[in-house]
């Protein structure tokens, strides 16, 4: 397995003054499944289109499977895309859609027919050939999309947001269905999304991207559990985060104040230096425990439930603790608006799942 | 409420009224077993539209004028699909200056656009004939097929030629087999209506065509001897109906497709 399949090596593209991408350089492996995650105008799309040949990069090299593609046009890439509104050619039917991109490749009319019938099963669109882009539904477009991308065989699939356009449940499935088919060819997903679940869902590495440039790049549940800065952890899923300063190093644990809370250790994964006072504790809403009763967890507090939401799977309380001046997130599968007497409810802490995190 | 409908229904009627009565006086006229234009009609007749067949010079201005509609609504649609495809898809410099540019002949007079042509081309010692026709006419065609065709590039879908590349075509691929069938209504119904406009078109040809009469040159001779005026009121209703046709064809090719693109937006929605 190539590590270095995809080489993005000091990339940076400007619009005017704008740094869509901020010398940029990270490696991709072969049959991997990446995501690039972030807000719009990020610079995601942009990366993508670079790698498309949509766009040529104003510094910076790239490289697919060991050759220099950085100044190919489209036409002569080893990629090929899944476009966000999925641009099927309207005036041709699916079959001619699906064999648009095989003119040039030097086939025979048997390989032909066999690759449109291997793909058409693969994406389960048989019997839809003779089928107009206007007369099929948004799922079956996509698929159509994928279908006329993964026909051609390319080194690497580039899908831009293509599940933005589903409803919730069709896109649940794609998801599934996606990384079912990445897993069974085995070609290289580069997939940009805006959606957090869905890129922590799908991706073997994600690289959470900000203002041009790359935040974290790591798997999915690393990006959750160990976020290396404000902006991934705020981005990826839900937190909580409470003003602090550090004090003294003690191995891989700091002693912080967290303001209006007290004196603390806490793991520093990030090795944040001693008396900063420009660092906040992250804590994720699930892993605090709401309670009626006082517990025995590291951090204890009497809180009082401003306002809650029921969710099914779980309710989310929002709650205010005696001397912070902030409202805490808290999720439980356990209770629901109906637990709590008064409105009064005890929140635990575990000094395990503080993140300490450092401002920029 | 029901008042209000029907003083708009009245205007209505007045408006249409006003626009295509005397226009079918012609027709009426064309039938009618004699000489003058004047009421009570003398009789019906198909002489007049006989007549046509024997006209040499009709003949010869008919072929002059097709030649011209030929020529001009080519390299005027040419012109002004090159020209509306860089105004909707690209911004650059000078963006509204060449727009302006190229909508000018639609806008200014058209006997100063012909007057203009007139003293250059006998000062460059060219003489006047059906050349100096043609390119008065696709100077003054071109913006009437460039809005056409804008309009119907303005709802194109660029990431379709972005797909074509990606699946492996080149540039010229691209506008081959993607670009040019979408655009192909547009196109047809710029070139249609180019047409049209050329066959029609008067005061350049007044002023350039020489001794080389296009169609309605020919009818404007013809009309200063008043007994070959109903052949020229024959003529002129086989050109209305003829007119009309081509005008319907290309309103109904200019919207073709676009059902599909609605349709398309349902059910992404």
């Amino acid at each position: 397995m190539n590590e270095k399949f995809i080489q993005i090596n000091g990339i940076s593209k400007h619009f005017g003054n704008v740094k869509a991408v901020d010398d940029v350089s990270f490696s991709i492996k072969e049959g991997e499944f990446f995501s690039l995650l972030g807000p719009s105008g990020c610079g995601k799309t942009t990366l993508l289109r670079l790698l498309a040949g949509f766009e040529y990069p104003t510094n910076g090299n790239l490289l697919i499977d060991g050759s220099d593609i950085t100044a190919l046009p489209p036409d002569k890439r080893p990629t090929n895309m899944v476009f966000q509104n999925y641009a099927i050619f309207p005036h041709i039917n699916v079959e001619q859609n699906i064999k648009f991109g095989l003119r040039k490749l030097g086939l025979t009319d048997d390989e032909i027919k066999k690759r449109v019938d291997d793909v058409l099963a693969l994406v389960k669109l048989e019997g839809y050939e003779e089928r107009f882009s206007g007369q099929l539904s948004g799922g079956q477009r996509q698929r159509v999309a994928l279908a006329r991308a993964l026909v051609r065989q390319p080194k690497v699939l580039l899908l831009d947001e293509p599940l933005g356009a589903l409803d919730k449940k069709l896109r649940d499935e794609m998801q599934l269905e996606l990384r079912t088919l990445q897993k069974e060819i085995g070609i290289t997903f580069v997939f940009v999304t805006h959606d957090q679940q869905e890129a922590i869902s799908m991706s073997d590495r994600v690289a959470v991207m900000s203002e041009g440039k790359i935040q974290q790049l790591s798997a999915p549940n690393e990006l959750y559990k160990n976020p290396e800065n404000i902006f991934v952890s705020d981005f990826i899923g839900e937190t909580n985060f409470l003003k602090a300063s550090t004090k003294s190093k003690d191995g891989e644990h700091i002693n912080v104040t967290i303001e209006d809370l007290g004196d603390f250790k806490v793991k520093n994964n990030l090795n944040i230096p001693e008396n900063s006072s420009d660092v906040v504790c992250s804590v994720r809403p699930e892993s605090m425990m709401i309670s009626r009763d006082k517990s025995d967890w590291d951090i204890c507090l009497e809180a009082k439930i401003n306002q809650t939401s029921y969710l099914g799977e779980m309710t989310r309380f929002y709650v205010e603790v005696s001397g912070i001046n902030k409202v805490i997130t808290v999720s439980s599968q356990h209770f629901d608006n109906q637990s709590f007497e008064n409105n009064t409810c005890f929140i635990s802490i575990s000094l395990e799942d503080i993140s300490l995190l450092q401002k920029k | 409420m029901n008042e209000k409908n029907n003083s708009l229904l009245v205007y209505t009627l007045i408006y249409f009224g006003f626009l295509y009565i005397p226009v079918l006086f012609l027709p009426i006229f064309s039938f009618n077993d004699a000489n003058y234009m004047s009421f009570p009609l003398a009789g019906f007749t198909t002489d007049h539209y006989e007549e046509m067949w024997s006209k040499r010079n009709l003949h010869k201005a008919l072929w002059a004028s097709v030649k011209v509609g030929v020529v001009a609504s080519v390299v005027s649609t040419a012109i002004a699909l090159l020209a509306a495809k860089a105004f909707v898809r690209y911004k650059f410099r000078g963006q509204n200056v060449s727009y302006g540019a190229i909508m000018m002949p639609f806008l200014i007079p058209e006997i100063i656009l012909a007057v203009s042509i007139l003293i250059i081309w006998i000062n460059l010692g060219f003489p006047l004939g059906l050349v100096p026709v043609t390119i008065g006419h696709i100077l003054f065609c071109t913006p009437f097929a460039m809005l056409i065709l804008i309009a119907r590039i303005e709802g194109f879908d660029f990431s379709l030629e972005e797909a074509s590349r990606d699946l492996g075509e080149n540039a010229w691929g691209t506008f081959y087999r993607v670009s040019l069938p979408l655009y192909l209504p547009g196109i047809i119904a710029a070139l249609l209506l180019s047409f049209i406009i050329s066959f029609d078109e008067f005061i350049l040809a007044f002023f350039l065509s020489g001794s080389d009469a296009t169609l309605p040159m020919y009818m404007w001779n013809q009309m200063r001897f008043v007994k070959k005026l109903p052949h020229v009121l024959a003529l002129g209703a086989v050109i209305i109906v003829f007119t009309t046709f081509i005008v319907l064809l290309a309103f109904w090719l200019r919207n073709v497709g676009q059902g599909k693109e609605k349709q398309d937006i349902a059910i992404k929605l």
